[in-house]
């Protein structure tokens, strides 16, 4: 019965529609930049506000190696996808499998950071507003970070076993929106964690 | 229309067992089931809202009166508003959001089917730990107790030296989970809307009810995010010892107050937005005219999308913040008022020379344009911040954002609930007792929040549990609660119409309003597979293209 509303006979013009898969995970991606805004306000709002030590500018050292890590996977994400495009097939799996690598560098160095923190400098969530503060901003991005890379080890997979088609390079090509916007959002929070708040 | 319908009859397994059918219902991905998912759930929830609103009255009937404690008087306070907001209006608009939106664009589903499933379990599990607070708020200490904190929670109240046990985490964590399942359905109203509409429905082409609904979605990003942050923070704050909003380390309680409403106050557009939607949907139909300025209509949502994301601190003049904010919310609020302002012309606009009949549903949208623009007016008043020192904190307040709600967005959905049952349904409501509905309910609204405006000009605050004989409240609280009891009265006899309609009710064909929208062309209730074939569309009124071949719409827009 849909049929029922046909326009009368003219020579219309292709039908086409944004990609779903795009829309939505730029939706999803408006949510999180919401989510992160007010993570960033809270830090910066308390910048300076800690009754206690340690300040950041005695603990806190810049991870340039780290930011150098997880802003590049941005770009070996970007040829993988584009090599899955052209059906090269061998050359995503390895620019897959760097990113892979640097997504995983950028965690342990968070990591390791977080083990100096805590032990040697005795600065835990509780300690401080700073403390509240740093590891509520870096924990959620690098909570982002780490679904990020259970996807990325996922396709890793079933890229070994030569699952991965140039049929799947649209999907792929919508996650790596989503590692682009990861990256994205630790420009902004380096800025404000290391730069401004130091 | 009748006869060019492909009667689709004879839903198999009609006799099948009960279990199997429950099974589909539970497993379901279609957004038409799905949509009654939630719209059942709300109900659910009205009703236990409903309840705790009856006995926040009776407590309040008469002075020093002792029919709950404070701290119930508390807890039903708190339950009321976080349960009305949350699982009443986000779910119900929610559900009407999921039924209609792919119908009235001519797709077969929203975009992401699973999702849109999720979402909906999302918003029932929140629910429920919710009210799970009752048996395990008080956690390993025996008998619980429901959160008592307000629906706002300021801090430091919410700390864990001033609300100890677990009922504000239950509250923190429902919260948490239903701002999962809002954002989820929100990336699908988005998505559906902007991808799936029918060939030939351009932006400018799409019912309104799809443009709200867009609008509304994209708020949501915006606006419920901010909310899961708090509440991720004031996680932090209780269970990992952190200071966010811990005053005695630094912390704000006035940050938390900017973070709530910064999600509050969008809210409430959030929430109006798709009420919108209904009037401008309903109001054509009852008046035999197309809506009057479509595209100031699509500018004027988007521009209250906008601005309304920038008044939030008129809840706050009262805190103390510098002149300048105090200025420069004063005048966000009085600009959202323009938009607003030009949406009631243009339904007055529609209905003025139309043909108006005065069904159901019409009465419903005639009231609310009453009800809102009065509701509007003295939000205006409440955002001038002179006035708001004199009355922020009093049931002046009260009655302004439950004339908002009742008065607006509650009339409005009762108008939707009438205007498209007989398409879920397949039947038709019984008319008479729609109109039971809606005098009872209309006595009973004004009864309650016209009076409640003046204890609140004679400075009775809210949040009491009970006050002094001899301040002049007393009669004025008694009519409240007298309303209070016909609106409830005006709540049965819809159900009542519902159900007994559902199984009894006149079949109700496919077009019953002789309306225009994709919607009504398909069979009610719909297909699981909504149109045999993708309509296309030329023009706002498909549907009136196709009955008046000779005048078609698009020859003039």
């Amino acid at each position: 019965m849909g049929s029922a509303v046909v326009a009368p006979t003219r020579t219309e013009p292709e039908w086409i529609l944004p990609s779903r898969g795009r829309v939505g995970m730029f939706s999803l991606i408006a949510a999180e930049s919401a989510i992160f805004t007010i993570f960033v306000v809270a830090y910066l709002f308390y910048i300076g506000k800690s009754l206690s030590g340690p300040m950041p500018k005695d603990v806190l050292e810049i991870p340039i190696f780290n930011t150098i890590c997880l802003l590049s996977s941005s770009l070996t994400i970007h040829l993988a996808v584009g090599a899955l495009r052209n059906a090269r097939v061998n050359t995503f799996g390895l620019w897959w499998f760097v990113t892979m690598v640097l997504g995983t560098i950028f965690l342990v160095g968070t990591g390791r950071e977080w083990h100096h923190l805590i032990f040697d400098k005795g600065l835990t969530i509780s300690t401080n507003l700073f403390g509240t503060t740093y590891y509520s901003l870096v924990g959620l991005h690098a909570f982002h970070v780490t679904v990020g890379l259970i996807c990325i080890v996922l396709t890793m997979i079933f890229a070994l076993f030569r699952k991965v088609e140039p049929a799947h390079s649209e999907r792929l090509d919508v996650f790596s929106l989503y590692w682009h916007f990861v990256d994205g959002v630790w420009i902004i929070v380096f800025t404000v964690v290391y730069v401004i708040g130091r | 229309m009748a006869s060019e319908t492909i009667a689709i009859t004879a839903v198999p397994g009609i006799d099948r067992p009960i279990s199997e059918r429950l099974h589909d219902w539970i497993v379901t991905v279609d957004h038409k089931k799905l949509g009654i998912l939630y719209i059942v759930l709300a109900l659910f929830f009205l009703v236990v809202g409903g309840i705790e609103a009856l006995i926040i009255r009776i407590q309040l009937i008469v002075p020093h009166n002792n029919f709950v404690s404070p701290q119930v008087f508390n807890r039903m306070m708190t339950m009321h508003g976080t349960t009305m907001i949350f699982f009443v209006a986000m779910t119900v608009l929610f559900g009407f959001g999921t039924y209609l939106v792919p119908l009235m664009i001519g797709a077969r589903d929203m975009a992401f089917p699973r999702l849109n499933a999720f979402s909906f379990w999302m918003t029932a599990f929140s629910g429920l730990l919710l009210y799970f607070s009752f048996i395990g708020g008080n956690g390993l200490y025996g008998a619980g107790n429901a959160p008592d904190v307000g629906w706002w929670a300021y801090a430091p109240l919410t700390a864990r030296a001033f609300s100890v046990g677990h009922s504000t985490d239950f509250w923190t964590l429902a919260l948490i989970v239903s701002g999962i399942g809002s954002i989820g359905t929100s990336v699908n109203f988005v998505t559906t809307i902007l991808c799936m509409r029918c060939p030939g429905m351009t932006l400018g082409k799409m019912p309104l009810l799809a443009w709200l609904n867009l609008v509304m979605g994209g708020m949501v990003f915006l606006a419920m995010s901010p909310l899961t942050a708090a509440q991720v923070m004031l996680c932090i704050d209780r269970y990992l010892g952190g200071h966010f909003f811990d005053t005695q380390a630094g912390g704000s309680a006035v940050l938390w107050m900017h973070f709530f409403w910064i999600f509050g106050h969008p809210e409430v557009y959030v929430l109006i937005i798709p009420a919108f939607a209904f009037l401008s949907e309903i109001v054509p139909v009852f008046s035999r005219k197309p809506i009057f300025g479509y595209p100031v209509m699509v500018a004027a949502t988007v521009c209250i999308g906008f601005v309304s994301l920038s008044v939030w601190a008129h809840h706050m003049f009262t805190v103390g913040m510098n002149s300048y904010a105090n200025s420069f919310f004063t005048i966000t609020t009085m600009a959202v008022g323009v938009p607003t302002g030009i949406k009631i012309f243009n339904w007055l606009g529609t209905m003025w020379g139309g043909k108006i009949e005065f069904r159901t549903p019409m009465l419903f949208c005639v009231a609310f344009l009453f009800q809102f623009l009065i509701a509007g007016l003295t939000g205006i008043m409440l955002g001038a911040s002179p006035f708001n020192w004199q009355l922020s904190g009093s049931y002046f307040v009260v009655a302004h954002f439950h004339y908002v709600i009742v008065g607006g967005i509650l009339f409005a959905l009762f108008g939707a609930f009438y205007y498209w049952f007989p398409k879920m349904s397949g039947r038709m409501y019984k008319e008479v007792l729609g109109k039971w509905h809606f005098w009872l309910f209309l006595i009973g609204f004004h009864m309650t929040f016209d009076s409640m405006h003046i204890p609140g000009i004679l400075g009775m605050p809210r949040r009491i549990y009970t006050y002094e004989p001899g301040r002049g409240w007393e009669t004025w609280n008694l009519i409240v609660t007298i309303g209070a009891v016909f609106q409830a009265t005006g709540v049965l006899v819809f159900v009542v119409n519902l159900l007994w309609s559902m199984f009894k009710g006149e079949p109700a064909g496919n077009d019953p309003w002789d309306a225009w929208t994709l919607e009504w062309s398909t069979s009610s209730p719909p297909p699981e597979y909504n149109f045999a074939t993708i309509p296309v569309v030329r023009s706002r009124r498909p549907l009136w293209d196709l009955k008046h071949p000779d005048d078609p719409d698009w020859k003039y827009e």
